[in-house]
This record gives C-alpha cells, structure tokens and sequence, in this order.
C-alpha cells in the first residue's frame, strides 16, 4: 500500500471541514463541563444533607460508565420523553455532562488546597458563603487548577469521536466515509489521527498560556 | 467515597439491577446479556494486564541511559496520548491489514485498548519511580547491587506504591475505552446493547439493564483498586489508613 499525496490533498478539504466539528464538540461540551463540574464540586463542598450524597453518587455514576452507552441512552431516552434534539446537540449535552464528573474531582482538589483559615477569616468579617465562595475561595482555587482542566480539554478532543455513534458527522466519521467510498483507508484514517494531533497540540499550548496568565504569585510556572 | 459507601451502593446497584431484570420483558434471554458481560469482562482483563507490561517496559524505557530506546518510548507515548484512541482502533483494523498481518477484531480491539491506555500508564511509572528519592538509589549502590537488583528490590516495590492511585483511575478509563471496541464489531456490551436495541425497540429497557451492569463492573474495578492501594500503604502513614 503506497501512500498518494494528490489523493491526501483531494480529501484535505472535506477533513478540515470536519474538523471544525470536531471543534465545535468540544469547545461547547468543554464550557458546559467546566459549569456543570464547579456546580457539583461545590455541591459537594458544602455539605448539605442527602442533597451532596445524591450528587456524589451521580458523580460517581457518570465517572465509572462508559461515555458511550450514555450517549446511546441520551439519543434514545430523551426522544421517548418527548424531547427531541439534534445529534449534535444531544452529544455535545452528553459530554459535557460526562466531563463535568471529572471536572469536580478537578475543583475539588483546588478547594483542599485552599488553607481552612481562609473559610475562617471569611466567616469572622460576617461574609455570606455566597460571597466567600465567589470573592475569597473561587480566586484562590481556580488558578492552581487550570492546567489539570486543560489535560481534560485534550482528553474530550480525542473523546469526540464517540459521537459518530449517533450520527455526527465529525473527523472520524468522514475518514471512514470516505474510505468506505473509495476503499483508500490509509490516508483519510491518518490524516484523521494527523488533525487530533495539531488539535490536542493547539489545546496544550493554549493551557500552558492561560495558566501563565492567571498563575497566582509564588505559583510554579511550567 | 469511602470503600464501605462504594460497596453498599454496589449491593444496592446489583439488586436494583436484578429487580429491574426480572420484570424486563429481556428475563427470558439474561445469557446473552452475560455472554455479552463475558466479552467486556474478557477484554478488559487482557487489556489491563497488556497495558501493565506495556507501562513498565516503557515507563523504564523512558528513563534508559541509552538514547534512542528512550526515544522510541518518548515517541510511541507522545503519538498514543496525542490522538484519539478510536484512531488508533481503526487504524490498526482498517489501515494495518493493507501492508501488516491482518488480525482479527479480539486482538486489534484488546491491543488498541492497551497501547492506548499504556501510553498514560507509562508516564504514571516513570513519574512514580522518580518520585523515589535519590538517595535510594545511591544507598542501593552503595550496597553494589546490579542495576537490575536495586530496580526489582529497591526501587519498584517504592514507585509501585506511588503508581496505585493513578493507575486506579486508569483502570476505569480502560473499562469504558472497551465501549469502543463495539465498533469494530465485537459483540460486547454495548454492541449488544446497541443490536438489542435495533430488533427488539425496546430502548429504555435494554439501556438501562446495560447501564446497570457497566455501573456495576466499573464499581467493583473502582473497589478492588481502593483495596490495592490500602494494601500498598500498609506501614505507611498509620493516621491515613481507614
């Protein structure tokens, strides 16, 4: 089997149309899991009876089944409920929502490392726990987290794929298209693993930025 | 969560699966369900033991004197955590079979699993072995041990203490990545599941049986880490054992 650039160049176009799918994926699941994710770790944080039981063990549900299955069950489940969404839609809602389980064991080792004498201090000058989260501990535990988020960010690009399951036309889904049209597998498969690549290689560099640029002072800079 | 919480929602889990069960209309055919299990479990006891030698001969690789073996391991670990493991998958079905020995879906699915896997998993063993402290090493040459002595006795039995709870969290990973080997057509869970669903329409039925058995393998994988890793820690840290 050779490789045949002018076939490579012939399909270059369709593959970066899709990657733009891809993009979009995660960029948009990316956003809901960062939410969802602070949203469960502070849950968790504040101790509120049987309320932060149920969300642990949701978390811990979403975290030990596969992304898969949960994206058949979404695509199948939320139509017999009378809601119908769009594939992509559908996706981008699942990973999000599965990401956002790996997201709050993200935040929540940002909050243990926040010192108790901050909560302490908080408490004596009469601040809501609204306002301490948001003005005193959110600050603080944030920054020192960034590039574990971004190791996510990376993770979900290559976790995209998945969607093809139900119908989203994204980079694999069109490296097998095409190879099932003209049984040239070589090329689109690779430059399918090509594409992951400089995206997950963008997704790092552009971790490592934002971390430099919110690094708290005395932060190790990486 | 704690071991005890984990087991108690297993218990709970594993009963409420078998109640939900026996009034699905699936309670007459519960063998393909297993045999399905069966084909996951399979391939995620291969995979994970695959991915174990995978992570030590390059995790060590990785920090060889000898420059283009550790090279060949920086290479294989940046190409296999840098694109997405249903790539790799259909590469090595789809693309390996044109210029390579043609394999048939078990072992490309078990080794697209663990080269995947065994890309992070490597990283976890060479982070954990420089986490022991270098005068360890000194005292083990000190005591003229061979290299591979002062490794197998001194070192690893340290780094191996260090690479349990990484490697816990990769094991789930490694769980759900079997999913994947759905589409390369093995009959797992989720094809199972998923070919279920197109004859019989029954939707929230079969999903949700499935559902009940990922999340209850994947809790038990998460338990039987947790127990590893106290047994790991025995002597160490006596305020942390729980």
């Amino acid at each position: 089997m050779n490789w045949d650039w002018a076939y490579t160049l012939e399909i270059l176009p369709q593959m970066a149309e899709a990657s733009l799918v891809t993009l979009q994926a995660t960029v948009m699941g990316f956003a809901l899991a960062a939410v969802l994710g602070l949203l469960w770790a502070i849950i968790s944080l504040l101790e509120i009876p049987v309320v932060s039981f149920v969300v642990r063990l949701w978390v811990e549900f979403i975290r030990t089944t596969p992304v898969l299955i949960q994206l058949f069950a979404m695509y199948y489940f939320l139509p017999l409920a009378g809601v119908i969404l769009p594939a992509m839609l559908c996706g981008v809602l699942t990973l999000g929502m599965h990401y956002s389980a790996y997201c709050a064991e993200v935040y929540r080792s940002g909050f243990a490392q926040v010192d108790r004498g901050q909560w302490e201090a908080a408490k004596a000058i009469n601040l809501s726990t609204a306002r301490t989260l948001r003005r005193i501990i959110l600050p603080q535990a944030i920054p020192p987290i960034i590039l574990p988020l971004g190791n996510y960010l990376v993770t979900m690009f290559k976790e995209t794929p998945v969607l093809l399951a139900i119908t989203v036309i994204e980079l694999v889904a069109t490296a097998r298209i095409i190879g099932n049209d003209t049984f040239r597998y070589t090329e689109p498969i690779t430059l399918a693993g090509v594409f992951f690549l400089i995206l997950s290689l963008a997704a790092a560099k552009l971790t490592r930025v934002v971390n430099r640029k919110f690094a708290l002072p005395g932060m190790q800079e990486f | 969560m704690s071991i005890r919480t984990l087991i108690v929602t297993l218990c709970v889990t594993i009963v409420a699966g078998a109640v939900y069960f026996l009034q699905s209309p699936f309670v007459d055919s519960a063998l393909v369900f297993l045999e399905a299990a069966e084909m996951t479990l399979k391939i995620v006891v291969v995979s994970m033991i695959l991915t174990v030698i995978i992570a030590f001969t390059t995790g060590i690789g990785r920090l060889s004197p000898w420059a283009p073996l550790r090279w060949l391991c920086i290479t294989y670990v940046e190409v296999f955590r840098g694109t997405s493991a249903l790539v790799q998958l259909f590469w090595l079905f789809y693309v390996l079979p044109l210029f390579g020995p043609k394999i048939d879906p078990f072992t490309a699915g078990v080794l697209g699993v663990s080269l995947n896997v065994g890309a992070y998993a490597a990283i976890v063993v060479e982070a954990s072995i420089r986490a022991v402290p270098k005068a360890q090493y000194e005292a083990a040459i000190a005591l003229n041990m061979s290299s591979f002595n002062r490794m197998r006795r001194i070192i690893l039995p340290q780094a191996i203490r260090i690479m349990i709870p990484p490697f816990g969290n990769l094991a789930i990973q490694l769980f759900k990545l079997t999913a994947l080997v759905s589409f390369i057509g093995i009959s797992d869970l989720t094809y199972t599941a998923y070919q279920l669903n197109q004859t019989t329409y029954l939707t929230v039925e079969v999903f949700t049986i499935v559902l009940f058995m990922y999340f209850a393998i994947g809790l038990s994988i998460t338990i039987g880490m947790k127990l590893l890793e106290r047994h790991y820690s025995r002597g160490i840290r006596l305020g942390d054992a729980r």
